[in-house]
């Protein structure tokens, strides 16, 4: 299971890759998006996929899954949210003032 | 009080909540953060004289023994780098009465800059890896912040680089922790290195040192190191120069630190192969550094530059590892965060008198304005390492641990680089201060007293800490030591 998972997680950053390095800014926010993806079931495929109960004290099983990979996933899962919204909005205003989205024109060290 | 390593980031973090409150009163807001920050350095020089009597003072968070909750740690070095980040925080908001504007100021400015300080310090202190992240990430977050607002084109546009290269390296940052938790199975960072040196006997799996480089790509990226440092020029020129002075000297270093407490802790067994790359790429940073100064017109660019010259200068310290250089790394790193926020404080209001960046367009500033040249003139003695200055000791320190370790090359690029950090800064004072006196547009509207407090703080405090140095250095040996006797943290955190 495992080894499914680590290929999966090397496909989702193989895209996410490809797409940050095209010049589109909402392409890149979705690369970012599927990298973070990636990220996070990285972090659940290295805490081991071992089959056991849900990490609740109330289910009746000797055995339970990992529950600190579960607690940083919700906690990266959040950051991420709050930096996409971020980039989100940053490339909406970025699309008003610019009047672009097309990353080779954001170029320049003028002064402005 | 048990507590009392946690205030430097308390006191910062519910500041910044009442300030969102206050968000209409200007007024209200400076006397607030000021005090606030105030009130921070004068903590954070208490912790430093804790540390100092009691050794390194331990925090289990909500009765949590040390591998399973999270602990803070506050070691020496943490200690003097949160006194450091309090002070340059304290000076920038100085500045920021007369320097920012009121419109940023009524749009949330000084809690976003409370909240860098919370990251900060949290990052300086923390002893728990995915802990540094968050830390990390709360920094991150206020820095989006402080380089977006105001909202103009150059900002719009270089934020856009400077948040896509930090989400692609808090997402590296993510990856390591996991593969490092699926090594050792524990994120306290004591622990993490007991385990590291259980499974290593006497070289290190290859697994180890395979995260060591991620963890290199990680905090290079944050600390802009050789070939990672391409956004920090174009993402530094955007924001005004409070943010940019805050920036300089605070950010980078993060990154520094958590190479300098990472190498220490876990991948320095692996036969000197993490070694090696550190050094060499700190010797290429060095050098991509001065070109950089040295190619550049502009008053800012120049100082931005200086920037990746210093973070070399101390990664080549710290890559030695041995005591001298360790501790010169450390007494450069502090003097370092001290006089970039000094001269992007100076070349900010250097830019305000005359309107431009470019000194082509400037001259002859000494004449009106005596008091902020020669400022800048010690400012730039004190950044290059002339003896009775705070960069000296440092960087002699530095050079005499590469050559007794017999790294020749490296120990004669770093002295070769004063040399040039010199010409560069000299090129601004010989080009903006001195010739022929300019009639500039702005020159009666800036209130140019006010705007020079702040620096003259920063670099009168310079100015102590290379002349007492021998009161510095005691400090300065106890946070190198605890570097290189790891055991020392460990057992404080580990305890029985």
């Amino acid at each position: 299971m495992e080894t499914i998972m680590s290929i999966l997680v090397g496909v989702l950053f193989t895209i996410g890759t490809y797409l940050i390095l095209t010049k589109s800014l909402i392409r890149i926010i979705l690369g970012t998006s599927i990298i973070s993806h990636g990220v996070h079931l990285l972090i659940l495929t290295m805490g081991g996929l071992k089959s056991g109960g849900p990490p609740l004290l109330g289910i009746g099983t000797t055995t339970f899954t990992d529950a600190l990979p579960q607690a940083l996933i919700l906690t990266a899962i959040v950051i991420n949210f709050a930096t996409t919204a971020l980039f989100l909005v940053l490339s909406y205003r970025a699309y008003q003032e610019l009047g672009t989205d097309n990353t080779a024109e954001m170029r320049g060290d003028e002064n402005e | 009080m048990i507590n009392f390593l946690i205030l430097p980031i308390l006191v910062p973090l519910i500041t910044a909540v009442i300030l969102i409150f206050l968000n209409k009163s200007v007024i209200a807001q400076r006397w607030v953060s000021g005090l606030s920050a105030f009130v921070t350095v004068i903590l954070s020089a208490l912790l430093v004289n804790k540390v100092k009597n009691d050794g390194i003072q331990t925090l289990n968070l909500s009765n949590w023994d040390a591998p399973f909750g999270i602990t803070l740690v506050s070691d020496m070095l943490s200690a003097l780098l949160v006194l450091t980040t309090s002070i340059v925080a304290f000076a920038c908001i100085i500045y920021s009465f007369k320097g920012i504007g009121e419109a940023r100021e009524k749009h949330h400015f000084y809690a976003a800059l409370q909240f860098l300080i919370v990251g900060v310090n949290g990052a300086f202190t923390t002893g728990d890896i995915f802990n540094l992240f968050v830390f990390f990430e709360v920094m991150l977050m206020s820095s989006y912040a402080l380089i977006l607002l105001g909202g103009t084109n150059i900002q719009l546009r270089e934020s856009i680089k400077y948040i896509l290269v930090n989400v692609i390296s808090s997402g590296l940052f993510v990856i390591a922790v996991g593969y490092l938790y699926s090594v050792v199975g524990t994120l306290n960072m004591a622990h993490i290195a007991e385990r590291i040196s259980e499974i290593s006997g006497i070289s290190q799996p290859g697994v180890i040192s395979i995260i060591g480089i991620i963890f290199l790509i990680v905090f290079g990226l944050k600390g802009a190191i050789f070939p990672l440092y391409f956004w920090l020029p174009g993402s530094y020129y955007a924001p005004p120069a409070p943010v940019m002075a805050i920036f300089g000297a605070l950010l980078t270093k993060v990154g520094v630190y958590s190479i300098i407490r990472t190498y220490s802790l876990f991948f320095y067994e692996d036969g000197g192969y993490v070694q090696q790359v550190i050094m060499i790429l700190a010797i290429l940073t060095i050098i991509a550094g001065i070109i950089g100064a040295l190619a550049y017109w502009d008053v800012k660019k120049i100082i931005i530059y200086n920037i990746i010259v210093a973070v070399g200068v101390i990664l080549f310290g710290v890559s030695t590892m041995n005591e001298n250089a360790l501790t010169g790394s450390i007494f450069y790193l502090i003097h370092d965060m001290i006089i970039k926020a000094a001269l992007f404080l100076l070349v900010g209001l250097m830019a305000t008198i005359s309107g431009t960046n470019n000194l082509k367009q400037m001259g002859g500033l000494i004449k009106n304005y005596p008091g902020f040249s020669w400022t800048f003139f010690l400012a730039a003695l004190a950044l290059s390492g002339i003896p009775p200055l705070s960069g000296f000791v440092g960087k002699v320190l530095i050079v005499q641990g590469g050559f007794s370790s017999e790294y020749f090359i490296g120990a004669a690029i770093v002295l070769a680089s004063s040399l040039f950090v010199l010409i560069s800064i000299m090129k601004i004072f010989i080009n903006g201060v001195w010739g022929e006196p300019k009639t500039y547009a702005n020159e009666k509207s800036v209130p140019y007293k006010q705007l020079l407090i702040a620096p003259v703080i920063l670099v009168i405090l310079s100015i102590c800490y290379g002349v007492g140095a021998d009161f510095v250095y005691p400090y300065i040996s106890q946070a190198a030591e605890s570097l290189i006797n790891t055991n020392i943290y460990i057992d404080a955190v580990l305890k029985e």
